[in-house]
C-alpha cells in the first residue's frame, strides 16, 4: 500500500452554474487496480468522467484531484492526455474531414514528445496501428475515413478502445463504454481492455449496468448516488446491486442516515 | 463610327465609353470582322446597365462602388514584363506538367510560356493568336454563352478583351496534362484594368483539365475583369480549377459560363484567397441529358477582404445532376457572400440538384451572407439546399484535445478539414495535393486560426 496512487480524489464538489452535481467524492485508485463506478441516471457518473478528462463545462467548487502526485485539475485536457489520462467517450464525436490515421498519429506523437520519446514515422505508426486494430477486430479501412464518420455505434466504441490501445494510458476512464454494444462487440471491447491491463496502469469504468463487469472484472465497485459514493465494496457488490436494484441501496443508505 | 451616348444617370460609365473610342481607333476593329459587333454591343450594354449598386438584387451584399470610383486605365499594350522563367517558380502549380500560358497584365508572354504540343488537331494557345488562325472556329463559340443582359462586367469584357487562354479539343481527343493559364498582375498603377478572356471548346468525347490562376506581383488597386467560356460537347469530361490569389488591394470580377451537352461530366473548382473584393459569377447551362456538373469552391479571407460567389445552375433538360459545394473560412473583418440559384425548367424532369454553403467565422467581426435559392418549374425533381454560418465545433475541439492534441493544433485540424472537404473533390491528383498545401499554408498565416477570436 506504500505505492503512490495513480488517482486520488478528495472531497470533490462540482456542478454547472447553480446546480450541484458532485457533492464530495472521495476515491483512491492505485496501480494495477480496476474500479467500477455504478449508479442510476443523473447520479453524476458522466460528470465525474468529464471532470477527470478536463471538460470545461463544469465548475469545481471544492476538493482536489491528484494524479500521480500532480494537480490534475490545473492541467489542460491535452496535458492530461499526454500525462496518461484517457477518456473513452460515451458518445464519440464525428469529425468530418479529419483523417483517422492523421489524427491518431498526431495524438500519439504529442504524447510521446511529452514523455521524451522519439516520434513515430508513418511506417512505424502503421505497424503499431495494424497490431492494435487486430486486438479490437477493426477493419483497416476505418483508418482511411474521417474520425468516427460513417462508423456504426459499435465501431465508434471499439474505436475508442483502439485509440486507448495505441495511446497506452496510465489511467483509462471508460464512460458507459458498454452502452449500445451487442454481446459480441462487448466481448471484443472487454478483451481489448483486459489485454491492456498491467500492474502499472489502472482502469475506471463508469457504467449503469452490471453486464460489463462480467467481462471486465473490477477489484472495487463504488455506488454513486446523488453526487456521493454511498457504498464501496468488491465485485460482489455489483451482483448484489443487479439483484436488488439501486432502490435497495438508496433506502438502505437513507435508513442508515 | 458613332459615339455611344450614355444616360445622364450613368456618368460613371463615360470614361469607359471614351476609352472604348480610343481602343476602337487604335485598331480593335482590325480583328476578325465578326468580333467588332460583339465589342460594340458590349460597350452599349455596359453603358445601358452601368455599374450595379446595392439596390440590385444580385448585388445586395457586394458593393462595387470602389471599382466604379477607380480611374479606368485599360492596359491596352503589352510591355516588357522583366520577368524571367525562374521568377515564375514562386507561383502555384509551377511544377505541374503540361502547357502553361503566361499572361502579364493581360497580355500573352510567349517567352514565359511553355510551348504547347499541338497534335491530333488539339489547339492550345493564346486567344489573340488563335483569332488570327482559327477565326471561324472561335466565332461559333466566343460570346455565345456569356450573358450580358444582367452583367455589366461581362459586357465590359466583351468590349475590351484582348487576350487570354484558348483550348480546343476535337472530338474524341484527350489532353493528358493540365493546361494552365497564369495571369500575373505586375501593375502598381491604381485603376490599371485587364480583361482576360478564355475560351475552352471540348467537342464530343473530349477530355481536358484546365487551370486558371490569377496572381499579383505588386499590391495596388488594380482591376481584373475576366470572362471564361466553356463549350462542352456530348460526353466531354472536363475539370476546371480557378485559383484567385491577387493582391489584397486588387479588385477581381469574373464570369464563368459553361454550356454543357449530353452526358457531359464537368467539375469546376473555385479557390479564392486574394483580392480586396472578388466576385465570381458562375453560370452553368445543362443543355443535354444525363449531365453531371459539380461547382465546388472554398474562399478564405482576412482583413477587410470580400469574396462573393454568385451562381445560377440552369437545368434545361431532364435527368441531370448538379451539385454545388462552397465553404468559406472568414477571419478578421472579412466578408463572404454566396448566392446560389438552381433553376429547373419545365422540361427538366428527374433533376437531382444539391447545393450547400457553409461558412466558418474565425473572428467576431467576420460576416457571411448566404442566399440559396430554388426555382423549380418541373414536378418530378430532387432538389435540396442548405447553408450554415458558425464557429468551430467545441465538442470536436475537446475530443481532439482529450487525445493529447493541443488547442491550436486542434483548431488548425478542424479548419483544415473544413477546407479539405472542398479540396478533396479535385480529381487531378497533383493539383489536389498542391491546393491542399496552398490552402493549408494560407490558413497557417491567419492569426485567428491559432488564438480564436
Amino acid at each position: 500500500m506504500s505505492q503512490q496512487p495513480i488517482l486520488a480524489i478528495q472531497n470533490l464538489h462540482a456542478g454547472v452554474e447553480e446546480k450541484k452535481i458532485l457533492k464530495g467524492i472521495n476515491l483512491v485508485i492505485r496501480p494495477g487496480e480496476v474500479h467500477a463506478i455504478m449508479g442510476p441516471n443523473g447520479s453524476g457518473k458522466s460528470t465525474l468522467a468529464a471532470i477527470l478528462a478536463g471538460r470545461d463545462a463544469y465548475d469545481v467548487t471544492a476538493g482536489e484531484v491528484i494524479y500521480e502526485g500532480k494537480d490534475l485539475l490545473a492541467m489542460d485536457p491535452e496535458v492530461r492526455a499526454r500525462e496518461g489520462v484517457f477518456l473513452a467517450f460515451q458518445y464519440p464525436v464525428e469529425i468530418p474531414g479529419v483523417n483517422s490515421t492523421y489524427f491518431l498519429r498526431a495524438a500519439l506523437n504529442e504524447c510521446r514528445k511529452h514523455k521524451g520519446q522519439p516520434e513515430l514515422d508513418a511506417m512505424e505508426f502503421l505497424t503499431l496501428v495494424k497490431e492494435k486494430m487486430k486486438l479490437l477486430e477493426l477493419k483497416e479501412d476505418l483508418l482511411k475515413r474521417a474520425v468516427n464518420v460513417g462508423f456504426s455505434g459499435g465501431e465508434k466504441k471499439r474505436n475508442e478502445i483502439f485509440q486507448m490501445a495505441v495511446l497506452e494510458p496510465k489511467l483509462a476512464v471508460l464512460d458507459e463504454t458498454d452502452s449500445g454494444l451487442d454481446i459480441d462487440a462487448l466481448k471484443i471491447v472487454s478483451h481489448g481492455v483486459n489485454t491492456l491491463k498491467s500492474p502499472t496502469n489502472a482502469t475506471l469504468m463508469i457504467t449503469h449496468y452490471q453486464r460489463l463487469l462480467d467481462y471486465i472484472v473490477p477489484d472495487f465497485v463504488h455506488v454513486l448516488w446523488d453526487g456521493r459514493i454511498v457504498k464501496s465494496g468488491g465485485k460482489e457488490l455489483a451482483l448484489e446491486l443487479e439483484e436488488k436494484g439501486y432502490d435497495w441501496l438508496i433506502k438502505h443508505d437513507a435508513a442508515k442516515a | 463610327m458613332t459615339a455611344i451616348q450614355s444616360t445622364p444617370s450613368a456618368k460613371q460609365t463615360d470614361p469607359y465609353l471614351k476609352a472604348f473610342e480610343r481602343f476602337e481607333q487604335a485598331g480593335a476593329s482590325a480583328q476578325p470582322s465578326w468580333l467588332f459587333p460583339l465589342r460594340k454591343a458590349g460597350i452599349a450594354r455596359f453603358a445601358e446597365l452601368g455599374f450595379p449598386t446595392l439596390k440590385h438584387e444580385n448585388w445586395r451584399f457586394t458593393n462595387v462602388a470602389p471599382i466604379a470610383k477607380l480611374p479606368f486605365k485599360p492596359v491596352l499594350d503589352a510591355t516588357a514584363s522583366g520577368l524571367t522563367r525562374d521568377a515564375l517558380a514562386q507561383f502555384p502549380f509551377a511544377k505541374l506538367p503540361g502547357t502553361r500560358l503566361v499572361f502579364v497584365n493581360g497580355h500573352f508572354a510567349a517567352e514565359l510560356s511553355t510551348a504547347p504540343a499541338q497534335q491530333n488537331g488539339i489547339k492550345v494557345g493564346n486567344l489573340a493568336a488563335a483569332l488570327k488562325t482559327d477565326s471561324a472556329l472561335i466565332e461559333k463559340h466566343l460570346g455565345r454563352y456569356v450573358r450580358t443582359e444582367d452583367n455589366a462586367f461581362a459586357a465590359l469584357n466583351n468590349a475590351f478583351f484582348q487576350d487570354g487562354g484558348f483550348v480546343y479539343v476535337p472530338a474524341g481527343q484527350t489532353i493528358e496534362e493540365p493546361v494552365q493559364f497564369l495571369f500575373i498582375n505586375t501593375s502598381k498603377d491604381a485603376g490599371a484594368t485587364t480583361h482576360p478572356r478564355n475560351l475552352i471548346i471540348a467537342e464530343r468525347d473530349a477530355k481536358a483539365t484546365v487551370i486558371e490562376s490569377y496572381v499579383s506581383l505588386a499590391s495596388a488597386p488594380t482591376f481584373t475583369n475576366a470572362v471564361t467560356e466553356f463549350a462542352l460537347g456530348d460526353n466531354a469530361v472536363v475539370e476546371h480549377c480557378k485559383f484567385q490569389d491577387e493582391s489584397i488591394e486588387a479588385f477581381h470580377i469574373a464570369a464563368l459560363q459553361s454550356h454543357l451537352g449530353h452526358k457531359v461530366n464537368f467539375s469546376s473548382h473555385s479557390i479564392a484567397t486574394g483580392a480586396k473584393l472578388s466576385r465570381n459569377n458562375l453560370r452553368t447551362t445543362l443543355d443535354g441529358e444525363r449531365i453531371e456538373a459539380i461547382l465546388n469552391g472554398v474562399y478564405l479571407t482576412n482583413g477587410d477582404q470580400l469574396a462573393d460567389h454568385y451562381m445560377i445552375v440552369d437545368h434545361a433538360k431532364p435527368n441531370c445532376a448538379s451539385h454545388e459545394y462552397f465553404n468559406g473560412i472568414l477571419a478578421g473583418k472579412s466578408k463572404g457572400v454566396f448566392h446560389g440559384r438552381i433553376l429547373v425548367r419545365p422540361d427538366a424532369q428527374k433533376t437531382d440538384a444539391k447545393q450547400t454553403n457553409k461558412n466558418l467565422l474565425l473572428s467576431d467581426d467576420a460576416t457571411a451572407d448566404t442566399k440559396p435559392q430554388l426555382e423549380i418549374y418541373a414536378d418530378d425533381v430532387k432538389c435540396t439546399h442548405g447553408a450554415t454560418i458558425g464557429q468551430l465545433n467545441d465538442e470536436s475541439i475537446y475530443y481532439l484535445r482529450s487525445r493529447g492534441i493541443g488547442l491550436e493544433t486542434a483548431r488548425r485540424m478542424l479548419i483544415h478539414a473544413f477546407a479539405g472537404e472542398i479540396i478533396d473533390r479535385v480529381k487531378h491528383d497533383a493539383l489536389r495535393e498542391e491546393l491542399d498545401v496552398l490552402v493549408w499554408d494560407r490558413l497557417e498565416q491567419l492569426e485567428s486560426v491559432a488564438v480564436g477570436k
